[in-house]
Order: structure tokens, then sequence, then C-alpha cells
């Protein structure tokens, strides 16, 4: 037994003062810090965050850093390899590709931001009237979205480029738009559903807040915080329809160039010439890798079970 | 070869988490006698499963880890053997019956194949000899319809025949020791009343030992002839059945015991339950871990950590000053005055 | 189960009807004229309009058209003359649906193993390795690794035929380029998959049977994980169809993807309609047997969809 003998004072009842819920010694965090933390400890994530920056910030300054412009053919130079004049070369047409490239770029993350932006929008919309108001008007929008899923995006979209005819921005815009709503809707859909019943939903109500107050105010910023995942994940999509699209014929027409047009008029060179196939691809390709990886730092960071 | 086919000593095992270490096992002891059942209860959390799932590698290696101690098993130590050692005495020589027959068996594979796979792993048979020995299996613990049933997935079946699976399964190999963690807190009462019912019969016509993981004391007064209670990671009391139910001296035990519904009282008082959290084990508290819950916790309780105190019935001590020999002899005994008194 | 089947049979009609309807409407607005050419007489290019009977009322038209497509009639081709859309679909289609399904079941099996050996060294060499190997796949779409195969496999170091189709060398490379998406995918998918199942209850109780590792894994891990992916097997499907536009134009194969690509170059209407519908059939088809599979194998789907179905 223990070696000093207890006495009295030792015995001394002290029941209900040290408190029942003793303090916790972990250390305090918040839910957003917590994913800040689970955010950056990946630093595939972190650094592709960065690159994007980077990327955007060449595209927004890129075209002004040397005297050329994207659409005079120079015929004293064309198809010259990189030097210290033209910093990315020049195209079959004399044109210097280091302007092309982030001119094309403004078009490429302009179309992948709005395509990406647009359609998150209309599905919001749609799916947060059809989880809102449920009945007959979800049943007609559920069923009118499982059609319009059942054929992928891509064939709509072609159609609509013949039809409204490509080569512009816009037309590339409404159609990506007009193609891809359907996802976004179905999930937040979903997600209205779930929060139509909890309690600050059901408060609101009480209070006599309208319809369009509670979606507005109530479940769209919670249904964005769920979304933020998939909407950077569907911007390397967007990318990759901009791409294709122009592949095969039906993108934005040059003189404009975009990354996609870039990839296509240098692919049936690039034996000779690859640094003009090259470049565009890297960009694409850094692209699509950050935004992904971006992406999927932000759902691991966000989903709890993950967490370590 | 003493009598003692299973014993724990001293082991600590801790999760290291992004907030700092858990040390959610605490410097445990126990045995486990042949043909004896022990129970190990205590509150969600307070280690007890941790401690069986950790000695037998079932914990994934990343997260907890064994920082001492010893787990001897016939004689020999299973911390210190390969993997492959350790597997071929795992539902073999020692078997599991978890907690939720819901999510612990394949919702995948049929119950019949999850059975035989384990007669299969540990012995050299044909698929048919293995479907005979399932279905014997099944048939010893009255197992309705056996041959129909086995060709069922899991969602197929109730609640109460899924664990009667687990327990087939786990009992399929004559295992020496058999280990059941909470094996009746995911079912509805009457059922609770079969599986305590279908397990005693067991412990008769097979020749196996028991540790019988719960927190439930409903379950440890049906089964069990010794008692360990487990509290923050450490083991407060032990004694033989009898002695916990009638003469329990830690303050912790009678607060689990008045927590036990009794069919024989009517009562409209809600059950009473033991107030506040266990203390937080990545910085364990210097003194009695239960002091801050304790409504006898005397001045000593926090300063420093009580000892094991030998009490007079057989084999019975506790970690409480209340049973410290001083305090016996300036107090007297303190026993438990509960109203609910057995 | 058979209300399950019947419902997904009919949005699957209601899909393609309205994906015919769509079509057919689209093309009525598309501006240009595919007879305005400078070197046909007016007359003549009258006479064009009515053989194509281009000259009736729209309305007419679409029934005129709709009735023909029931009958398995998707008309005549425009710029390749006499040649009837079905006449292309049955040369053409065989050969993308050889390379599509060779480069198809092998990106998936691919990338359900890759998926697997993730999972089990996770935070591993072999997990990184891997991942960055599916992350390339995802970020390199086939118009920028087509190229470069090409010219690394074809021109550098002369290992295989860059374009043409028929001997099995040449079917290597586009089968490659076709499937990198689908086994980046799958490699990703089936990773997360692994992951969320190796956690389960069940997987602790096989583990205490003392079964070894492969074990646990094929038998328990691994199906139960394949579960969820059997919904990726449509779009799977879709993406190796869009990715044949690209591969069979870029390797010069003769499959369907080409004439597809081709007619849309040359503005040949009456192919991009039936090669639109015909596509857009074929997909639904395939999402339709996709889901009453799905339907069989987990029998706890099958279930809940009944109770959400009410």
């Amino acid at each position: 037994m223990s070696q000093t003998p207890l006495t009295e004072l030792d015995f001394e009842p002290i029941g209900g003062e040290i408190g029942l819920d003793p303090e916790s010694k972990r250390k305090k965090t918040t839910y957003w810090k917590d994913v800040w933390r689970n955010f950056k400890k990946n630093k595939a994530a972190f650094v592709s965050l960065f690159v994007i920056a980077l990327l955007i910030l060449l595209v927004l300054i890129g075209p002004g850093m040397n005297p050329f412009d994207y659409r005079t053919n120079d015929y004293s130079v064309i198809n010259f390899p990189p030097d210290s004049v033209h910093w990315f070369g020049t195209d079959t047409m004399g044109r210097d590709i280091w302007t092309r490239v982030w001119e094309g770029g403004r078009v490429s993350l302009l179309i992948a931001l709005l395509g990406t932006l647009f359609p998150e929008l209309i599905g919001m919309a749609i799916g947060g009237i059809s989880g809102y108001f449920g009945g007959k008007v979800d049943m007609v929008i559920m069923r009118m979205i499982d059609v319009l899923m059942g054929i992928p995006s891509l064939i709509y979209m072609i159609l609509l480029m013949l039809v409204f005819g490509s080569g512009n921005i816009v037309t590339l815009i409404i159609a990506i738009s007009i193609t891809g709503w359907m996802g976004a809707a179905r999930s937040t859909r979903g997600l209205v559903l779930q929060l139509k019943g909890r309690d600050f939903v059901v408060a609101s109500k009480t209070l006599g807040g309208s319809a369009g107050w509670i979606i507005l105010r109530r479940l769209i910023p919670n249904i964005l915080g769920y979304r933020v995942v998939s909407i950077t994940m569907s911007i390397p999509s967007v990318i990759f329809y901009e791409a294709f699209l122009s592949y095969i014929g039906l993108g934005v027409t040059p003189p404009v160039p975009s990354w996609g047009q870039l990839i296509k008029s240098a692919g049936e060179n690039f034996r000779y010439y690859p640094y003009q196939f090259i470049i565009p691809c890297m960009m694409v390709g850094i692209t699509m890798l950050s935004f992904n990886l971006v992406g999927d730092g932000l759902r691991d960071a966000l989903d709890p079970r993950l967490r370590t | 070869m003493s009598d003692k086919i299973l014993e724990v000593r001293d082991l600590q095992v801790t999760f290291d988490m992004f907030q700092g270490s858990v040390q959610a096992v605490r410097g445990v002891s126990w045995y486990l006698n042949r043909k004896e059942t022990i129970g190990i209860v205590g509150e969600s959390g307070c280690g007890k499963s941790v401690t069986i799932k950790t000695a037998i590698g079932l914990n994934p290696k990343s997260s907890g880890s064994v920082k001492g101690g010893e787990v001897l098993f016939e004689g020999t130590d299973i911390l210190s053997l390969s993997e492959k050692e350790i597997r071929s005495i795992l539902g073999n020589r020692m078997s599991m019956i978890f907690q939720d027959p819901f999510t612990f068996l394949n919702p995948t594979m049929t119950v019949g194949r999850q059975i035989m796979e384990v007669y299969l792993q540990h012995h050299p048979v044909s698929h048919r000899e293995a479907r005979e020995k399932a279905l014997n299996i099944l048939r010893i613990i009255s197992f309705p319809n056996p041959e129909e049933n086995m060709k069922r997935y899991p969602h197929q079946l109730s609640g109460g025949m899924r664990q009667r699976i687990m327990i087939a399964m786990a009992l399929i190999c004559d295992p020496a020791v058999l280990f059941a963690d909470e094996p009746t807190t995911a079912l509805d009462v009457t059922i609770q009343a079969q599986i305590v019912d279908l397990m005693n019969s067991l412990k008769d016509k097979l020749d196996t030992s028991i540790v019988l993981i719960t927190h439930d004391m409903g379950v440890v007064a049906k089964m069990v002839d010794r008692v360990y209670v487990m509290y923050a990671g450490k083991i407060v009391e032990h004694g033989d059945a009898v002695t916990i139910f009638h003469h329990p001296r830690h303050p912790y035990t009678w607060g689990l015991l008045e927590s036990v519904p009794r069919l024989d009282e009517r009562t409209q008082e809600a059950l009473p339950s033991i107030p506040g959290m266990p203390p937080d084990l990545i910085a364990p508290p210097k003194g009695c871990p239960f002091a801050a819950r304790c409504r006898y916790a005397m001045s000593v309780c926090s300063r420093q950590e009580p000892e094991a105190y030998t009490l007079p019935e057989e084999g019975h001590w506790s970690a409480c000053y209340l049973c410290h020999p001083d305090y016996i002899r300036l107090h007297g005994e303190k026993e438990w005055r509960s109203d609910q008194d057995v | 189960m058979a209300k399950y089947i019947l419902q997904k049979v009919l949005i699957a009609i209601a899909t393609v009807f309205v994906l015919a309807t769509a079509t057919f409407f689209m093309m009525k607005l598309i501006p240009g004229d595919p007879f305005a050419s400078l070197t046909t007489k007016i007359q003549v290019q009258e006479k064009q309009r009515i053989y194509y009977g281009l000259d009736k009322p729209v309305v007419e038209q679409y029934f005129i058209y709709m009735g023909n497509l029931l009958r398995g009639n998707l008309g005549y081709s425009i710029k390749k003359v006499g040649r009837t859309v079905v006449d292309i679909i049955a040369e053409a289609f065989p050969v993308s649906a050889k390379l599509g399904l060779i480069s198809f079941i092998i990106a998936e099996m691919i990338g359900y193993l890759f998926g697997i050996l993730c999972a089990q060294f996770r935070g591993k060499w072999p997990d990184y390795l891997l991942m960055i190997f599916a992350v390339l796949g995802i970020a390199m779409p086939s118009m920028v690794i087509g190229p470069l195969l090409r010219w690394l496999l074809g021109v550098v170091l002369r290992i295989l035929p860059v374009t043409g189709w028929g001997s099995v060398q040449q079917i290597i490379m586009p089968a490659f380029v076709l499937g990198l998406g689908t086994i980046a995918g799958n490699t990703r998918a089936m990773r997360a998959s692994m992951l969320s199942t190796m956690t389960q209850d069940y997987v602790m109780t096989a583990r205490a049977k003392g079964l070894p590792l492969w074990k646990v894994v094929l038998h328990h891990e691994f199906k139960n994980s394949l579960v969820p992916l059997i919904a990726n097997l449509g779009p799977g499907i879709a993406g190796i169809m869009m990715g044949s536009f690209v591969v069979e134009s870029m390797f010069l194969i003769p499959g369907l993807g080409r004439y597809f690509v081709d007619s849309i170059t040359n503005l040949d209407y009456p192919l991009i309609m039936g090669l639109t519908i015909f596509y857009g059939t074929f997909l639904v088809t395939l999402n339709l047997l996709v889901d009453v599979l799905y339907g069989f194998i987990d029998p706890r789907i099958r279930e809940t969809v009944k109770g959400a179905a009410k």
C-alpha cells in the first residue's frame, strides 16, 4: 500500500467541487478552420491553388507583356522556335505564340468559368424549385431530368452548336449551359429535400418567410457549401468540352485563339513544330490537373470521415 | 500448464490523432481461466473492446498501437507472434462475436458461405464437409431452417438470426477463447434474452471460455463468473459476480448497477445514469480518473491515483480510496447504500 | 423488380423520342442550305429539295421522318451519294464497337486493379505513383495524348503504326488513347470506394476469421466496392464513345465516330441526324442494361428503388 499513511485531511469530501465536465485538453478548432487545415495538409492541392492563381495572372497580363497581338500575321517569322523575341515561338502564320496562348487562355478560362457557373445556377434554381415545392412539380421536373440525362450532354451540345452556329464564345457558353444543368439540379434537389426538414428552415417558414426568400437566404448558402467540390471538378470538364468541340470543328473559329483551337491547329504539324503543340497542351493539362487536385483536396478536407 | 488460458498483463494501447495521443488502455491486467466466463464492463469509450481488438491486431496498425504489456494465450505472448501465426489462431482457437449483426456481416455474400469460410480457412477439408460442419453448428444453436437460410443474404434475415450467424461463425472451429463484444446491444429486448440464453446453453455444450465485453450489467449478471470493471482505460474493480453485485466497493460500479432497469419494481422515476463525461485520455487526470464525476470524491482523489486495495472477499479488489485501509480505519467500510440494494 | 424495370424502360423510350424530335427540329433551325452551291443550277437545287422531301411543310416532314424512324429507315446521306445512313452504320459500327469494346473492357479491369492497389498501399509510393498516373490520365484529353503517343511510338521509336485499321498492332495505340480516361477514372473511383469499404465492420469480421489479406480483399472488400461503381459504367461507355470521335479521326480508323465528325464538317444533315439518333438510342439501351444489371447484382438497391418509386 502507499508509503505515507493517509490522514483525516485526505479524506475530506469534495464531491461536486471538481466539476462534472472536465475541461477538454484538445486544441480548439472550428469547422472552416479544420477544412482549411486539412486542405493545406494536402500539398498537391495547395500547390495547385497557387498554380491556378498564377495561370489567371498570366492570362490577364500575358498578352500585354510583349509588343505582338494575337491576330496579325507576319510572314517574315513563320514557324520560328522560341527565342528572346518570341518567347514561345511563332506559328504557321508568323503569329506570336506567347500572346496567342494567353489570349487563348482568356477564352478557354472564360468559357470554363461561365460554362461552370451558368449550368450550376440554372441547375440550382430548377433543383431548388423541384425540391422545395415537391409533389407534382417535382415529379415532372425529375422525370424530365431523367429523360435528358439519358443521353450524354455532348450530343445535345453538338446539335446546339450546329443550330446556333459555331465560332462564337457566347454560343459555346449557351450550349454548355443548356446541356449541363441536370446534374446540379438533381444534386440540389436532394440537398433541398434534406434541408427542408431542418429546424432553421422550418423556423423561417413559421415566421412567415416567403418561398423565394427561404430558397435564396436559407437554402442556397447551405447548398453552395456542398456543391463547391463538384463546381471545382466541373471546370476541367468544361475545358475538355471546349477542346473537344474545337477539335471536331465546332469551337471558336480562328483567328480567335482558344487552347482547344491552338491544340487542333498545331496537332496537324506536330511532328515538325512540336513546341506549337506542346505549349497549349501543357496549359490544358496543367489547368485540368490543378482544378482536379484542388477539387480532390476540397472534398477530402470537407469530408469529416476522411480526416485524421 | 496453468489454469489461465488467457492472461493480459499491463497492456497499454494508444491512438495517435491530430490532437495528440489518446491513451485508450493504460496498464490493464486480467486473466481468463479455462471454462470460465468473465465480464469486462464499462461505459462506451472506456477502452474495453480496444484492449482486445488491438491485442489481436484487428485495429488498423496506423492508428492504434500497443505501447507495452503482454497478452499470453496458452502461455505464448501473441503480441510477439508474426501476422501469419496470429491469423492461424484467429477465428480458430480464438474467435469473436461482434456488436452489430447488421453491419458486421458482408452484405454481398450468403451467410452460409460466411460461416463455411472460417472452417475452410483453418481445416483442410472439402466444400461439402465444411457445409456439413456449418449445418451442424447451426443445428446446435437451433437455427431455424438451416439448409434454406444458408443460401440467404444477411439483409434477408432478422437481427436475431443474423446474430446467431455471427455466433455460428465464431464457434464453428471450437475456439478455446470466445470474445463477445456487446453481443446483445444492437438487438431488441426479447431477442437479447434469447441470445443470452443461447450463449449460456452453449457454455455447457462446448469447451469454450468466454470474455464478455459489455456495458450492460443485466447481461453480466446472467452470464459471467467474474467481473472486471473498467473505467478510462483502467480496471477499477474486480471480483466474482456475486461479490460485484452484492458488495461492490467502487462508486463507479455503484453507478453502473444503479443504471440497470429493474423489472420487479414499478417506478415512475427516470433511470439514474452517471452524470458527466469520462475524462479526455489525451491528458489523463493526475488523480483518480473518476473523481470528477464521483459524489464521494475526497481531497486525495484529485491528487494521486488510488492503487488496487484488496478486500476480504476472494479475489476482490477496488481502486478507490474508500477501500484504503486508512480510510476504513478512520471511517469504517463504505458499502453501497442504494434504495435498489440487491 | 418488374415495376423497377418497367419504369426504366419507359424513361428510356421517352428519352429516345425526345432525342429524335429535338434532333429533327434543331436540324430545321440550322442556318445554311446543304444544296446551296454556286456550281449547280437553281432548278437542280429545287429538284434535289423535292427528292429529299424538303419542299413539304415541316410538320409533315416530321411525321414522315418519325414514321421512317420506326421502320428503321434513317434516310440517305447527302454527301456520300446513294448510300443510306443505315448502310453506313452497318459498315462502320462494327469497327467502332470492336475498338470501343476492347478498350473499354481492358480499361475497366486495369482501373479496378490500380484502384485496389492504391487503396491497399494508401499513403505509400505505389499509391502516389498510380494516383499521379490517374490524375494525369484525367488531365490529358485524347487530343493531347494521341499526337504525343503517335509521335513517340510511331515516329521516334517506330514500334507501332501511326494510322490505319486491321492489324493487331494498329489497335493497340488507339485502344490505349481511348481507354486512358476510363483507366484513370476507374482507378480513382475504385480507390475511393475501396477506402470506404475497408473501414466497414464486416471487413473486421473477415479479418477476425483469420483470413489472409488477399482473401479479405478479394472476397469481402472488392465485391462490395464494385457495387457503387456499376453506376459509373453508363458514363464510362459514353466517355469511350465521345473519345472515339477524336481517336478515330486521328488514327484514320473507318469507324462511326470518324463518319460523325466528317458529317459535321460536311454539314451532311441526314447523316448527322441519323448518327445522333443511333448514338442516343445505343447509349440509352446500354444505360438501361446497366440499370437492370444493378438491380440484379444488389438486391438491396432493388428493394430501395421499389420503395422510393411509390
